[in-house]
């Protein structure tokens, strides 16, 4: 192998290291400053609204469709092996322990990610942050912590909304349209599910909402303050987001089947 | 010897101690102390290999408007930043009110700069909150004043800018010139000893220059600050400055008061006090032999 490729790969390998100890730095940060910013829990509420509230419509909209699509495909699924009445369970299953917390992930990253990471690159680009700094307010404990905390807190409330509304959606295609028993749909339902496969659901959530929030304010607190850095920032939110997600997803499911 | 940019964040057991510091904080009088709120002294700092500041010898006295000039990319911002201890010296003395600004901790650094207050070129107004918000920030961050005596505090620097009718307007509201007001009156809002203005005349209107201009001379005199205004808006500088330290080629060419450095018989502080288009700067970007290029092009 020619020895510039070689070079090139070694210093790509050592700037993917560079970027996961910098992430991991900035992780204990916040990790050491949650006790702190939880005090000031006012200001975490407001973001939690931002992250969460506003992103309610379309999660509530995903969450309707996803369910009922699962309701068509599950039908169609089941009515093959006879068993319709399973469809509840099906859906259940398949949004509480995994589309619920992914698709939310996926879509949190899109919507309240990129504007975390956009918000933190523009107060960056126009001096915001380092004015804080120059009225002595570390930026970090003021701006980031509550936005991350935010992001940590809406994220399992919008999975469980979402998978709530998700079952709900099953229910409207497999009863309402395809004609499969309301009393089996939610009996077998509630026989079926148990309470681990929720907390299985919301402990991924959980993961995910960190992964996401960090991803959105490392990215934007650290974006070069330009336009270009800031849309840069934004694009790799989206992008680092949904590969941590897809593959944390695929961990956690190993470790807890 | 090239030196190199140390973060503010590196900790403190890892920050190399510059050689001559010691003897530089001995060399330095209890009146030079007392007269002069910062002291700079055999400041050197390279980004990279390019040198910055090469021996820069500097006095910001005590009570005085004191203004920084130079051609762009003299290291204006750059001096501000080492004052503020976002950046540390590579050799040489930053003290602010008797404090070594390189010797300080992260803390200590917060510390010191409650008693400063900055006023950034765009302004850099938190643009989520309000002009009444935006003053009462550093206040709320700092202190538990009761809600009713803030009021009080943020409405009477905000009459002191004259922009107290504009309290519950947005800073996209604003004018260029009204931002800078705004960001002023929180920049004295905690009643700080040192005001720095950073380029604060950029992209202003001539009446709101004039304001500004006002502001920084008033707010010197009645509330007794030390005030060092980085600009090379010559003309307008040099009538509210007390002293005048003009910065070229990494090292102070001039400094006095402003009618002292305008006489200057040097050509460079010639060229930059009269605005002469060539000079010891010259006009052309050093490039290849003009004629020649232009041959190569065929």
């Amino acid at each position: 192998m020619p020895a510039p490729i070689v070079r090139e790969l070694i210093e790509s390998t050592l700037d993917a290291l560079r970027a996961l100890g910098a992430y991991a730095l900035f992780a204990v940060r916040l990790a050491a400053e949650t006790p702190r910013a939880l005090l000031r829990f006012g200001l975490v509420v407001e973001q939690v609204h931002n992250a969460g509230a506003l992103s309610l419509v379309i999660i509530m909209l995903s969450g309707l469709f996803v369910g009922m699509v699962l309701g068509l495909q599950g039908f169609d699924l089941l009515q093959r092996f006879g068993s319709e009445e399973s469809l509840g369970t099906a859906a259940a299953l398949g949004l509480l322990k995994e589309l619920g917390p992914v698709i939310t992930a996926l879509l949190f990253a899109g919507r309240a990610g990129t504007a975390l990471a956009s918000e933190l690159g523009l107060m960056r680009a126009t001096d915001q942050l380092a004015a804080m700094e120059m009225m002595a307010v570390d930026p970090v404990r003021r701006v980031v912590m509550p936005r991350f905390l935010g992001g940590v807190i809406a994220m399992p409330l919008l999975a469980a909304i979402f998978s709530m509304i998700g079952i709900y959606g099953a229910q409207l295609v497999g009863v309402q349209l395809m004609g499969v028993d309301a009393g089996q749909f939610w009996s077998q339902m509630r026989d079926v599910v148990e309470f681990d496969d929720v907390i299985e659901g919301a402990l991924k959530s959980v993961v995910f909402g960190v992964a996401c929030s960090l991803v959105a304010v490392y990215e934007g607190y650290h974006s070069v303050p330009t336009a270009e850095g800031v849309g840069r920032a934004t694009t790799r939110t989206v992008v680092i987001s949904s590969v941590s997600v897809l593959l944390l997803d695929y961990m956690l499911t190993a470790v807890m089947i | 010897m090239a030196s190199r940019a140390t973060a503010v964040t590196r900790p403190r057991w890892n920050r190399p101690r510059p050689e001559g510091r010691a003897r530089r904080i001995r060399d330095l009088t209890a009146e030079a102390r007392r007269e002069a709120a910062v002291i700079v002294r055999g400041l050197h700092y390279t980004v990279g290999r390019r040198i910055i500041f090469d021996g820069v010898d500097l006095d910001f006295p005590r009570g005085s408007v004191t203004a920084v000039m130079g051609p762009s990319g003299s290291g204006k911002t750059t001096l501000l930043r080492l004052i503020t201890g976002q950046l540390r010296p590579g050799r040489g003395l930053v003290e602010v009110e008797g404090k070594d600004v390189a010797a300080l901790s992260r803390r200590e650094i917060y510390r010191m700069r409650r008693r400063m207050g900055m006023l950034f070129q765009n302004g850099a107004l938190l643009t989520d909150l309000s002009v009444y918000e935006n003053i009462a920030f550093p206040l709320r961050e700092h202190t538990r004043l009761p809600e009713r005596l803030l009021r009080h505090v943020v409405l009477t620097k905000l009459q002191a800018v004259g922009l107290r009718g504009a309290a519950w307007l947005m800073p996209a509201e604003l004018s260029g010139g009204m931002a800078r007001r705004v960001a002023l009156a929180r920049a004295i809002v905690m009643d700080p000893d040192l005001l720095i203005y950073d380029e604060p005349f950029v992209g202003l209107d001539p009446i709101s220059m004039g304001v500004v201009l006002r502001l920084i001379r008033r707010l010197n005199d009645t509330l007794g600050l030390t005030s060092i205004v980085v600009s090379h808006d010559v003309r307008e500088i040099t009538a509210v400055a007390d002293y005048c330290h003009l910065l070229s080629g990494g090292r102070i060419i001039a400094s006095g008061p402003p009618a002292a450095v305008a006489g200057s018989d040097r050509e460079d502080v010639r060229q930059f006090m009269h605005g002469l288009p060539d000079g010891p700067v010259p006009f052309h970007y050093p490039a290849p032999e003009y004629v020649e290029q232009l041959r190569q092009a065929h």
